[in-house]
């Protein structure tokens, strides 16, 4: 009876995709979804996978047998059910996203219909874990304690729950994720429009008794169908209970816990996720009493999650994998540890170290937005530090989050009101903990003000009392060898020691060799050294005493990672740095891969030979240099942050491989750039230097006046930069963009308005282009490259006009002796093509153009890096098909923040589909966003007068549509002239009638509002509209162009049963007519 | 301050407990909580303890028991080990139990603390060479440290040192439970009097197999030290399964002696159980469990005699983690289901063991 157990495997399994990155479900699940499709493979079941995020691993050859690059709704994946005759599918591997989907097509009957079956946890459990209040209940039957709450289906219903409850509540939104919907709800006058914010947000909301100051624990727990149950992992949040867990510091293991409490807590995980019959793994938080041993659990995640991606990679436990393999019916005790290689799955690791999971927020990039953070989820990335001492672990987490601090400096973030700093959690508070302590704050005061467990103050007082302890080093100008060696177990880097000390790195670093006080790479082996284990999964240390990872002889090379995801560098980037790898190990290279975003495939052990979880720094570099003697560096893959340290490492001996760093400076600087594209004749957009802001009149005159483009160097997705209308805003940009980077130059430029925008992606070798790939923006010149539009290939501008921008990018090649991947973007306006900036490095978009011109960009610009060199084919512009690439944005989640683009970027993730003309290839992607075709009504409110006139026939087509339009006075004025009905609105809050009531009556379902200029701040009234639309989250546009480009999709694909669903390869084997 | 193995390797740290020099063999424990189960746990006896997991001392340390009482954390009436070693020793405790720090502890009871050392590096030392005799280190004449440091004879006197002075009953309304004590941890105690049961703790000279006769089963507790050491032991074990018809269960040390009783072999483990993530099965319902476990030698297989057979197997390294008689109500696991330190997945047995103990009662 207990023989061998052969499950019964399907043959055609559909995975759902996780979609665009957003603000609370990130590159996570490009993780769990390309180690489930490796582990399906593994057992050759045939996989389909429906994903529309073009930039990720998981929609790359060699993962799925098939991919759709479509929007992951219920109608889309029934088509791709009967397409594909799938007969099982997977939900747990792309999010919430996924989940939703998956519940909502067993609602439709779709399984039956098809006879497909649900893999891994049964659709009943997801459900019991989804609604609050069947959860609530099922955990009661075991006697299990969950928060006393009331779940209410709408807002009356809501009421009765806090006056129930009785103040302070907590709501949490059913169905959601990263918290949405949910708030710490204080006071009376709190309570309604707390409840209206989630009931838009969500269908179900849980009032709940707030748990102030209880500690918030996690466990990660994996359960195959036989029983047998696991905790891989737990974690502790640094912030207690009321901020959401993916908005908390985070450590694993736990450190607070006592053996029962630790124990305790794990008994109830397992007996609670035996009961709800999960088979896979989950996620299960808890609010522990610091002052006892009571709990509640708060709420039970039966699907892959950022906190499973973590755990993954805070202990080297595959979970996602093993998930993906006990869906097929296997058993924990069948499936072999990857790790250890002697072990099997069957096992909980044991931690010889500690992580902290810091996240990183990029709240400024938002206008408006509100900086406090708390129970909804609105940071766009993590970091993750490996150590053996909290200080240690935190200083480096602080350095990874690449916001300019050297660890955690009392001094770097002062506030003049330090006990509101402490007493309201804002992305800063850590820095703001030490700012007291160094002013004398007790541990016992600032855990009054915080509720944070006096353990962690502790420990960070240790870091506090270093900075002291070196500002005594000042005097005598060296760090002698015990503060050396101290301050490095507390995790000081030798930049934050300078800072400190006054002394110069580079001699801290000198000095610090000579005393032999150097870092050892320490082996993550899933067993804290109780039996060995070959394992490659490494990070570094200055608590090891020795080097656990042999040193090889091979021939081989260092890709460093993109760090943190942020808005501006996620996804795409590792992308790049995995296809890297794969094309430097196919040439037989040892790979070594530096990254430490807990996020990412890049950080999964299996991709590179070596593994080295740790900071992309300067001095991290270098020391992995000192250590592998790589053949060479990869500093272009991984966007901005490792591109910025290729002058210095050349500088220091370390061999960057492709174009030379020297090179990369010159495009990077954008003086000594503009100087090459004048010196080339290089038609530019007139530009001039900062040199004084003095004389602002002078360079505004020489720009021919305004509007002005400011822009620092050395900056991905534009930081800084700003465009100026008038003076008294220029001369405040110039100040804010001189604090940025005081090293590098600021230049003004002339900011053209109505002109195209294009893009070239290109691979070079020795300064010839070998591969290349124009895109156009559908909006304007003056959005960010990564909040437009992109369609590849182009749709609008003019075959000289491509010409002359493929001279201009072989000139750049030539000119700057590029070898590798580089990206150039250009004005194109009444047949000039002006360069606005060159990127020698990969760029956002080089993902997207790989897989539409099914040419691998990065592969090939690996292999020209490495010397090799093989003809290729080049499809830039004959492909019998269009792409495009759509941002996704996250505005809903920033309360406040004003959904406008500018030159700033803003989304968070972007979608790439593809279709038979550009309509088509818009529409999906827009779908795939969360656009949905409007059937109510079209609110218009359109800015200039000119933009109201271009977009006539456009209003004409919305009205035979059929679509009911309402409009703001000056748009119903142009209306009415040109004789389209519409109802008229009006702007004023409050207003009977006004554009904000009809979006709060649901009566439309478009929104589209172009903003008068794209100056600062936005006009008032018009951010009203568009705040209440992403509030209502109804679909947004703000940009003229796209807004004409939707009409006329929506003209020509009436509805989403218009659009065909093709999967990659069907697009890529159409043979081309070739345009020669 | 020094550690000092046998294999000449010296490594030093900063002395946090008592400052005197010890002696005693070195043996490791990766778990991440627990310090003060692991510390108290009698099986430690003798022993300088290498804890591998970085931080310790984070949740300090409760009050000492009252008189009499066997409360929770604490495995035994005081710390067991002859010296503790670890990677970075955290004075600022923070629990709400807590009055006082770990090496204010370990002060009060004389044993030392040794911060500061690479304890995964120490850990696989140790994994690699086996259990090594090491010497913690206080002054610098360090042959003379060495020479006088302070050691437990672990053939003989370790045994005599953690068993009970008397025989003790705690009184309980069901069966009547012979605890047979060789260093047994409290939990075990504990285990059985929270499910009802009137325990009678005797030390392992004392006369048991008189006591099982008064009593409904017996239980062999878990302890220090080679199995083999305690010869007198197994002999009236083994008179006890030849003669008696009630249950029998070992746990760890118990394994070893049931299995050796019952005319099998032990043998030392290549690399020693020190954790509680030890994966194992149940041979019979191929279920799985994680278990908490400190043990150094283990139960040959082949050794069984016919009318025994292996019951769990160790999923790591695939070794012996109990056995049960084929027929009679006789059987040991080699791991700790009472954990404390460690997951509660076994605790189970506990259950079983007195569900049988009453079915045979009546």
């Amino acid at each position: 009876m207990y023989g061998a157990y052969i499950p019964k495997k399907p043959k055609r399994v559909l995975i759902l995709g996780s979609g665009a990155l957003q603000i609370g479900q990130a590159g996570e699940f490009d993780y769990s979804g390309s180690q489930c499709i490796k582990a399906m493979r593994e057992e050759h079941v045939y996989t389909v996978l429906i994903n529309p995020n073009i930039a990720t691993i998981q929609t790359s050859e060699g993962f799925a047998d098939k991919i759709y690059l479509a929007a992951v709704t219920p109608e889309f994946v029934e088509r791709v059910i009967a397409k594909e005759e799938i007969d099982a599918i997977l939900l747990s591997f792309g999010g919430q996203t996924a989940l939703n989907c998956g519940v909502e097509l067993d609602k439709l009957g779709v399984y039956d219909k098809y006879n497909v079956r649900v893999l891994g946890t049964p659709l009943t459990a997801i459900r019991d874990t989804e609604d609050r209040q069947l959860f609530k209940d099922r955990l009661a039957e075991i006697d299990v304690k969950t928060a006393r709450s009331f779940a209410a289906n709408n807002i009356e219903e809501g009421r009765e729950a806090v006056k129930k409850i009785g103040l302070p509540v907590m709501l949490r939104g059913a169905f959601s994720l990263g918290g949405k919907g949910s708030a710490v709800v204080r006071t009376e006058e709190e309570v309604e429009t707390a409840l209206k914010r989630a009931f838009a947000a969500v269908p179900q909301v849980l009032v709940e008794e707030y748990l102030a100051g209880w500690k918030e624990v996690e466990y990660e727990v994996v359960r195959d169908f036989r029983d047998s149950c696991i905790t891989v992992c737990n974690m502790e949040n640094f912030d207690p209970m009321g901020i959401h867990t993916g908005e908390s510091i985070v450590v694993a293991p736990s450190q607070t816990l006592n053996d029962e409490e630790y124990h305790v807590l794990r008994t109830i995980a397992i007996k609670v996720v035996r009961h709800l019959g999960i088979v896979g793994e989950c996620n299960i938080q808890y609010a522990l009493d610091p002052f006892s041993t009571d709990y509640r659990v708060i709420e039970v995640n039966a699907r892959l999650s950022r906190s499973s991606a973590l755990a993954s990679k805070a202990t080297g436990y595959p979970l996602a994998y093993v998930a993906a393999k006990l869906a097929l019916g296997y058993t924990l005790p069948e499936i072999p540890n990857g790790i250890t290689r002697r072990t099997t799955a069957f096992f909980e690791p044991a931690l010889d170290y500690l992580v902290c999971k810091f996240p990183r927020w990029d709240l400024t990039k938002f206008k408006g937005a509100s900086m406090k953070i708390g129970s909804e989820m609105k940071s766009v990335g993590e970091v993750m530090a490996i150590g053996r001492t909290f200080p240690e672990v935190i200083q480096k987490a602080t350095r990874m989050l690449d916001i300019g601090v050297h660890g955690v400096d009392p001094e770097k973030f002062v506030r003049e009101d330090l006990d509101t700093a402490l007493s309201e959690p804002t992305p800063l508070r850590v820095f703001h903990i030490a700012k007291a302590l160094k002013e004398g704050y007790t541990v016992e005061r600032i855990h009054e003000l915080t509720r944070i467990d006096r353990w962690f103050l502790h420990a960070l007082s240790n870091i506090v009392d270093m900075y002291k302890r070196l500002d005594g080093c000042k005097a005598e100008g060296r760090i002698d060898a015990d503060t050396m060696r101290r301050a490095k177990e507390l995790g000081f880097s030798d930049a934050g020691m300078s800072i400190a000390t006054g002394i110069n790195h580079k001699k801290i670093r000198r000095d610090r060799i000579e005393l032999g006080i150097t870092p050892h790479i320490a082996k993550i082996d899933t067993l804290a050294a109780e039996f060995p284990a070959e394992t490659n999964y490494l990070y570094s240390t200055y608590h090891a005493t020795a080097h656990e990872s042999p040193t090889t002889r091979k021939k081989k090379i260092l890709v460093l990672g993109s760090g943190c995801y942020r808005i501006g560098s996620s996804v795409e980037f590792d992308w790049c740095c995995v296809n890297a790898a794969k094309a430097a190990e196919e040439l037989g290279y040892e790979t070594i891969m530096l990254n430490y975003n807990p996020e990412t495939v890049s950080t999964d052990y299996d991709v590179c030979d070596k593994l080295i979880f740790d900071e992309v720094s300067y001095e991290s570099v270098l020391d992995v240099w000192d250590k592998e003697q790589p053949d060479g560096v990869i500093v272009s893959m991984g966007g901005q942050v490792p591109n910025n340290l290729a002058l210095r490492l050349a500088k220091d001996g370390v061999k960057i491989l492709g174009t030379s760093a020297e090179d990369i400076d010159r495009a990077e600087d954008r003086s000594k750039f503009s100087a090459l594209l004048d010196e080339l004749g290089v038609d530019q957009p007139r530009w001039t230097h900062l040199t004084d802001i003095s004389k602002v009149d002078e360079m505004v005159a020489e720009l021919g006046g305004f509007p002005i483009l400011v822009r620092p160097s050395y900056v991905l997705s534009g930081a800084a930069m700003s465009v100026a209308h008038e003076k008294h805003e220029l001369v405040r940009i110039l100040e804010r963009a001189k604090a940025v980077s005081s090293d590098h130059p600021v230049v003004l430029t002339a900011f053209e308005t109505n002109a195209r925008e294009v893009e070239i992606d290109a691979v070079a070798d020795n300064g010839e282009i070998v591969l290349w790939a124009i895109s156009e923006h559908i909006e304007d010149a003056g959005v960010h490259s990564g909040d437009a539009t992109l369609m590849l290939p182009p749709q609008s501008i003019s075959i000289p006009t491509i010409h002359k921008a493929r001279g201009i990018a072989a000139e750049l090649a030539k000119a700057l002796k590029i070898t590798g991947p580089f990206n150039v973007q250009m004005l194109a306006k009444k047949g000039a093509v002006r360069v606005i900036e060159c990127n020698l490095r990969a760029s956002r978009s080089l993902p997207f153009v790989s897989k539409v011109t099914g040419n691998n960009f990065v592969s090939e610009a690996t292999r020209r890096m490495l010397g090799v060199r093989k003809p290729v084919t080049n499809h830039a512009l004959d492909l019998a098909y269009v792409g495009a690439k759509v941002p996704m944005f996250s505005f809903p989640r920033l309360v406040g923040a004003d959904p406008l683009l500018g030159v700033e970027m803003a989304s968070t993730g972007e979608v790439g589909c593809f279709g038979d003309d550009a309509n088509e290839a818009l529409m999906h992607s827009l779908l795939a966003t969360g656009f949905r075709y409007p059937k109510k009504g079209v609110l218009l409110s359109l800015g200039p007068v000119s933009d109201k006139y271009s977009f006539t026939e456009e209003a004409k087509v919305l009205a035979e549509i059929g679509l009911p339009i309402y409009a703001t006075p000056g748009t119903a004025e142009m209306l009415a002239s040109v004789n389209v009905k519409c109802i008229e609105l009006s702007k004023q809050e409050g207003a009977e009638g006004s554009a904000m009531d009809i979006i709060d009556q649901g009566k439309v379902d478009l929104v589209i509002n172009v903003p008068r200029s794209y100056d600062d701040q936005g006009r008032p009234d018009g951010y009203l509209i568009r705040r209440r639309a992403v509030d209502a989250e109804l679909p947004l546009i703000t940009d003229l162009m796209l807004a004409r480009a939707l009409v006329e999709a929506i003209r020509a694909r009436r509805d989403s049963t218009s659009l065909r669903i093709l999967s990659w390869d069907e697009y890529l084997d159409r043979k081309p007519m070739a345009l020669r | 301050m020094k550690l000092i193995l046998e294999d000449g390797t010296e490594l030093s740290g900063d002395s946090f407990g008592a400052h005197r020099s010890v002696a005693g063999e070195v043996v490791f424990n990766t778990s991440m909580t627990g310090y003060i189960e692991t510390l108290t746990d009698p099986s430690y006896r003798g022993q300088i303890l290498v804890l591998t997991y970085p931080l310790i001392g984070n949740y300090g340390v409760p009050p000492d028991r009252e008189a009499g009482a066997m409360n929770r954390p604490f495995e035994s009436n005081e710390i067991q080990v002859m010296g503790l070693v670890v990677q970075n020793y955290v004075d600022h405790h923070s629990h709400h139990a807590s009055r006082r720090s770990l090496a204010e502890w370990l002060k009060s009871q004389n044993i030392p603390l040794l911060s500061g050392i690479d304890t995964r590096r120490l850990t696989q030392k140790l994994r690699e060479k086996g259990t090594m005799r090491g010497w913690v280190v206080a002054g610098g004449n360090v042959d003379w440290e060495k020479k006088n440091a302070d050691r437990v004879d672990m053939r003989k006197e370790v045994f005599e040192l953690v068993a009970p002075k008397e025989t003790v009953t705690h009184d309980g309304k069901g069966a009547h439970i012979l605890l047979v004590d060789a260093g047994c941890k409290d939990n075990i105690c504990r285990s059985l009097l929270e499910r009802g049961a009137k325990v009678t703790r005797a030390p392992y000279h004392a006369d048991i197999v008189a006591l099982a006769q008064e009593a409904d089963g017996v239980l062999l507790g878990n302890g220090p030290g080679d199995p083999k050491d305690l010869s007198e032991l197994i002999a009236k074990v083994r008179e006890l399964l030849g003669t008696y018809s009630k249950p029998m269960m070992g746990v760890c040390l118990g394994n070893q002696i049931l299995a050796l009783a019952a005319g099998g072999d032990t043998g030392p483990l290549k690399y020693g159980h020190r954790s509680v993530n030890q994966p194992v099965q149940d041979l019979l319902t191929r279920r799985c469990y994680i278990t908490s476990q400190n043990h150094g030698y283990h139960v040959l297989d082949e050794s069984l005699p016919d009318d025994w057979e292996p019951w769990f197997v160790n999923l790591n390294d695939g070794t012996n983690e109990g056995v049960r008689h084929r027929s009679k109500p006789f059987f040991s696991v080699q791991f700790h289901p009472e954990a404390s330190p460690g997951p509660q997945d076994t605790a189970y047995l506990f259950d079983d063991y007195l569900r049988l103990v009453a079915a045979v009662r009546s």
